[in-house]
């Protein structure tokens, strides 16, 4: 279906498409199995002026918003989700720079994010604190012209490889959720360590590490926004973080599809290609439907992002995360089924899909509490208009 | 430097047609990009103009109007400038005829933005094949050409070293500008487009010529002008699979073949 894009939309798809076709494809299997950073994609990425799809002009991107960064992630995630995270790891530590960040914070950052020359990264999550990010006790304590930070993050995206972090430290244990404060951390500052890498399940190619602070000093002129409003910029981001999360799992939904499909077609058994067969016919018609659903809901919410038609897009980012992921599972299990016993052999492209599709249902917020914030807003919007009152 | 590349829009397929009246390639209708090895001479110009400060890329091309499209593209890859040579006059045109046409066209860039130093071209198209064409066009302009480049080994304004590909072996030859090279697809590997640059390419404003703009003799251009008789074109019939030489081990087959070849005397 012809979705409309504008020629720099159809511009970033051709180019991205050709990278991911030509460059991506050919080296992803590798490192899936080793789990080493693909670097050679990084300089390939930055050269086609990727990173910077989403960041405004003064700062040296290309001005677009939230779609094009979709149509790049979307675009690498049809052949692997784990080097869709260079740029949409480094979107996420970039975000909230974009929209918390003061001046001088922005001209020192952003540049070399929408270039690439330097990865973004964000952390929020602790060994303790997950879905419940109140829980958080990491620690910044201000001394002067300083913050001292102190305690541990775990699953940091982009972790050793990106050079600018945003992360979360309370800066008021006693206050709680209202304590939490953001602060962007470079790599090699004194104090702050690489831990241990995790060994994953899927997005192998996107390296995931612990984050030890030790008394780590960072200027107090790194603290994004005001103290105490931390859990703010960590929201607004995921506003418009998750349609990115929304596409990669589209992503992966469609490069399942397309593999199987291709596959279907060609493998014969009694005598006839497999997809003559209705049983594999109706799986390939319920994954395309799935799939249209999914990218004419994400390409119309984040369309209306970048027109701001409305001040907050929590619930419609929050949905269209929860309904992409939730159909890369489902289009990823049916596309291994379809291909038999090859489906599940790790030197066919398609359980790779699979393993990668679980993440989009767990990360920048697990699904259930997609669902929770969804039923919040629904609740929220039903007290305003009086639903159900007589 | 100037340096001007030339370039043609061919069909993006391996499954070339043939129109059977005229024995010329049939082009309505078929999906077209850059000629493969038209690639790597785009790509080599771009590079050189990157090793030599102040340097220009001009980009030509003899073609109907869907050709701008290439034009488009070599501008997102580096090109700075673009012309397009284009009249119903020029269809059908042989190599004899092409290569004079692509001739006028490089003397009336010279002109209009300055002298020519390196002209790239790419060893051949993949739908005609001859690789005539750039010979042919430093023929015209009594230039000095090598053909066959796998390596540009040195450039400097007055001169350009490079590497010839022989069958046993290379040649270095220097060449004083200016002067004519087409080049092999082992020179380098072709850049992808950027974001940027396809922008650009699309805001690029491309200038076109027909015959009388550049100054074309009638008597040499298009079918009419070019001295090739066609006597019978055909499609040659596609490839057969060849033989299988099943067996056990890689021993075995490599013994079978051995003994197939000592039956039809080969070895």
């Amino acid at each position: 279906m012809d979705y409309e894009l504008t020629e720099q939309q159809q511009a970033i798809v051709d180019i991205t498409r050709e990278i991911a076709q030509k460059k991506i494809k050919p080296v992803r299997e590798h490192y899936d199995k080793t789990e080493e950073y693909p670097w050679e994609i990084v300089e390939e990425l930055r050269k086609a002026d990727l990173f910077g799809v989403y960041i405004p002009e003064q700062y040296g991107g290309l001005g677009g918003g939230a779609f094009d960064l979709v149509l790049v992630v979307e675009e690498i995630s049809k052949v692997c989700a784990g080097m869709a995270l260079i740029i949409a790891g480094t979107a996420l530590g970039a975000y909230p720079i974009i929209l918390h960040g003061n001046e001088e914070q922005k001209k020192k950052y952003l540049p070399d994010l929408a270039t690439g020359k330097r990865l973004g990264a964000f952390t929020i999550t602790e060994p303790d604190a997950g879905s419940d990010a109140t829980a958080a006790k990491a620690t910044a304590r201000l001394e002067g012209d300083h913050y001292v930070l102190n305690g541990t993050k775990v699953y940091c995206t982009n972790g050793k490889a990106a050079e600018i972090y945003t992360l979360f430290f309370s800066t008021n244990p006693s206050r709680g959720a209202r304590g939490v404060s953001a602060f962007i951390v470079e790599k090699g500052t004194p104090g702050f360590e690489f831990g241990r890498k995790e060994e994953k399940m899927g997005i192998r190619a996107s390296p995931t590490y612990q984050l030890e602070f030790n008394n780590c000093k960072i200027p107090k002129e790194n603290l994004l926004g005001k103290e105490g409003l931390g859990l703010l910029v960590a929201q607004s981001t995921f506003d418009v973080s998750r349609p990115g999360v929304a596409g990669q799992a589209l992503g992966i939904a469609t490069g399942a599809m397309e593999e199987a499909f291709a596959y279907a077609r060609m493998r014969k058994q009694f005598g006839q290609p497999v997809i003559s067969f209705q049983a594999m016919q109706h799986k390939l018609a319920n994954m395309a439907m799935d799939i249209e659903a999914s990218r004419a809901f994400l390409y119309s919410v984040a369309r209306a992002m970048d027109k701001k038609t409305q001040k907050r897009y929590t619930k419609e980012s929050a949905m269209v995360k929860c309904f992409c992921s939730d159909v890369a599972m489902r289009v990823t299990i049916e596309a291994v089924q379809m291909c038999g016993g090859i489906g599940y052999m790790r030197d066919f492209p398609v359980e790779k899909f699979m393993r990668d599709a679980k993440i989009t249902q767990i990360y920048e917020g697990t699904n259930e509490v997609q669902r929770n914030e969804i039923a919040m807003h629904l609740i929220k919007e039903a007290a305003q208009t009086g639903l159900g009152k007589k | 430097m100037h340096i001007i590349v030339c370039i043609k829009q061919t069909p993006a397929t391996a499954n070339i047609q043939i129109d059977p009246t005229t024995g010329t390639l049939k082009r309505e209708g078929m999906a077209a990009e850059i000629n493969p090895f038209d690639k790597y001479a785009l790509e080599e110009a771009v590079r050189l103009k990157e090793r030599v400060p102040g340097s220009t890329v001009s980009v030509v091309t003899m073609g109907p109007p869907q050709a701008e499209e290439a034009l488009r593209e070599a501008i997102g890859l580096g090109c700075d400038d673009a012309y397009h040579v284009t009249d119903r006059a020029f269809a059908g045109a042989d190599t004899w005829a092409t290569s004079y046409t692509i001739h006028m066209a490089i003397k009336k860039i010279a002109e209009v933005k300055k002298p020519f130093d390196v002209i790239l071209c790419g060893k051949q198209t993949n739908d005609g094949d001859t690789g005539h064409v750039g010979p042919g066009v430093a023929s015209w302009l009594n230039i000095p050409n090598v053909a066959y480049v796998g390596k540009v080994e040195d450039v400097k304004p007055e001169a350009i070293r490079v590497r010839r590909m022989m069958e046993d072996g290379y040649d270095i030859l220097e060449l004083p500008t200016p002067c004519l090279i087409s080049v092999v697809k082992e020179i380098n590997e072709p850049r992808l487009a950027s974001l940027k640059g396809k922008m650009a390419a699309k805001k690029a404003v491309i200038t076109k010529w027909d015959a009388a703009a550049i100054g074309a003799d009638k008597s040499k251009i298009g079918l009419s002008g070019s001295p090739t008789i066609v006597s019978k074109s055909f499609n040659p019939p596609p490839r057969k699979g060849g033989e299988k030489i099943d067996g056990a081990t890689a021993q075995e087959k490599a013994k079978k073949l051995v003994a197939k070849l000592r039956e039809m005397k080969l070895i």
